[in-house]
């Protein structure tokens, strides 16, 4: 029971925590149409975790609530991926300019949700009904997540020689971060044991095809990775979560017992 | 409880529409899936989400419990996730409402394709302009007003119009 919980919030947290982070163009979108997708996209993303934190507080039955999950656990608690919490720019990043630079969420987004597509596609079989239920909904909203991060991943790669050094750039930022799917973790240990997670590992050539294929068609390069693995989904963050989860969750602390 | 008295349900469910597209009824749209007796004998109507954040989920819920008990139903309303919410589910008399709204009806979905057709996007099918019928359209954006439509211009009558997304 407790192996399906933490699993649960190893995914519902990699799902707010983006949702979080691509909300954060809402309003500030580079054309108006992309403001829209990423409202959507994050809408999609908090929506799901909603469901998987509702089935964790469900088999939690200790009177938890979706909310509590969300708004009053702190960074040591939350168990999503190092990438997903990372700023919209980074130190490697040469040519952004500006505090958020575009390529950087639609390479991060274009890494993620050609993970997910496969996670979701396998946990429809999970053990768990009700997460085999969310996964077959999740699917489907990962599948349009990935069309649209890899669209704009062609466009800017396969763009102007602006366009396609920020792709690179954000691509050999981010990339070594994906290092962590592949590491596994006892929580998807013991998810993998119950029936109920799947076995990262087995999804890495799938997700190799789909990213270099996406690269190549983008006229881009897949740098060479090794050396530091981030260990966001045992708890250990970078600096950056703090201060997502602050802004997150400060409403909910601000008023603890308002309820919509 | 009797056949009858589930029927009646449904008649009483019958007129309510979704929040955002109020030509089509939630059982058009395959939101509302089942009105049955519980093992205890209390009514239940089983509803489904369509996308997992869909913001008018909370509405549509408000609006069966509060149409329910102004009906004088007794009832208990139950959120089902599987099997998945699909746009397949959609009547042909819901898809030609939509078009008569101005929103070009879904595609059928293709579930049977494996994951390779994540590798390259599938060659779009055309999506009919619900104005003018002209099938000489572009994508503006794969996400539109709401979770579930994407935007679209026609070439020929250059009217911009949402499309419901095969899901």
């Amino acid at each position: 029971m407790s192996a399906t919980i933490d699993y649960l919030l190893h995914l519902a947290d990699n799902a707010v925590v983006l949702g979080q982070r691509d909300a954060e163009w809402c309003g500030h979108g580079p054309i108006l149409e992309e403001d829209l997708a990423l409202a959507n996209v994050s809408l999609d993303l908090i929506g799901q975790a909603r469901l998987l934190y509702q089935r964790a507080a469900e088999l939690k039955g200790d009177g938890t609530t979706e909310d509590q999950l969300a708004y009053f656990r702190d960074s040591q608690a939350f168990r999503n991926y190092t990438l997903l919490e990372l700023p919209h720019h980074g130190a490697l990043v040469g040519y952004a300019v500006a505090d958020r630079d575009y390529a950087t969420t639609i390479v991060r987004n274009f890494l993620y949700s050609a993970l997910m597509v496969h996670v979701w596609d396998a946990l429809q079989t999970s053990a768990d009904s009700e997460l085999a239920g969310i996964a077959a909904k999740s699917l489907k909203e990962a599948t349009y997540h990935l069309h649209h991060s890899r669209d704009w991943l062609l466009r800017m790669g396969d763009g102007t020689d602006e366009s396609h050094a920020r792709a690179q750039a954000a691509v050999n930022h981010l990339l070594p971060y994906t290092e962590e799917f592949w590491t596994v973790s006892p929580a998807e240990t013991a998810a993998v044991e119950a029936g109920v997670g799947v076995d990262v590992r087995t999804l890495r050539a799938a997700w190799d095809a789909l990213v270099n294929d996406a690269l190549a068609e983008a006229t881009l390069t897949r740098p060479q990775v090794r050396g530091y693995v981030p260990q966001g989904k045992v708890g250990l963050h970078s600096e950056h979560l703090g201060f997502l989860l602050a802004e997150m969750q400060s409403l909910a602390r601000a008023h603890p017992d308002g309820c919509w | 409880m009797t056949t009858a008295t589930l029927e009646q349900v449904w008649v009483a469910l019958e007129g309510l529409t979704d929040p955002e597209i109020p030509v089509v009824t939630l059982r058009e749209l395959g939101i509302l899936r089942d009105v049955r007796s519980g093992p205890d004998g209390l009514v239940e109507v089983v509803i489904t989400p369509t996308y997992s954040g869909c913001p008018a989920m909370g509405q549509i819920e408000d609006d069966v419990r509060a149409t329910l008990e102004s009906s004088g139903i007794a009832a208990r309303v139950i959120t089902q996730l599987s099997p998945a919410w699909t746009t397949d589910w959609m009547s042909d008399v819901a898809k030609e409402k939509l078009r008569a709204y101005g929103i070009a009806p879904p595609h059928q979905t293709k579930p049977d394709v494996s994951v390779v057709r994540f590798m390259r996007r599938p060659a779009a099918e055309p999506v009919a302009c619900p104005q003018c019928g002209s099938t000489h359209t572009v994508v503006s954006s794969q996400f539109g007003s709401t979770a579930c439509k994407a935007l679209y211009k026609c070439l020929d009558c250059q009217e911009p119009f949402d499309y419901f997304k095969p899901y």
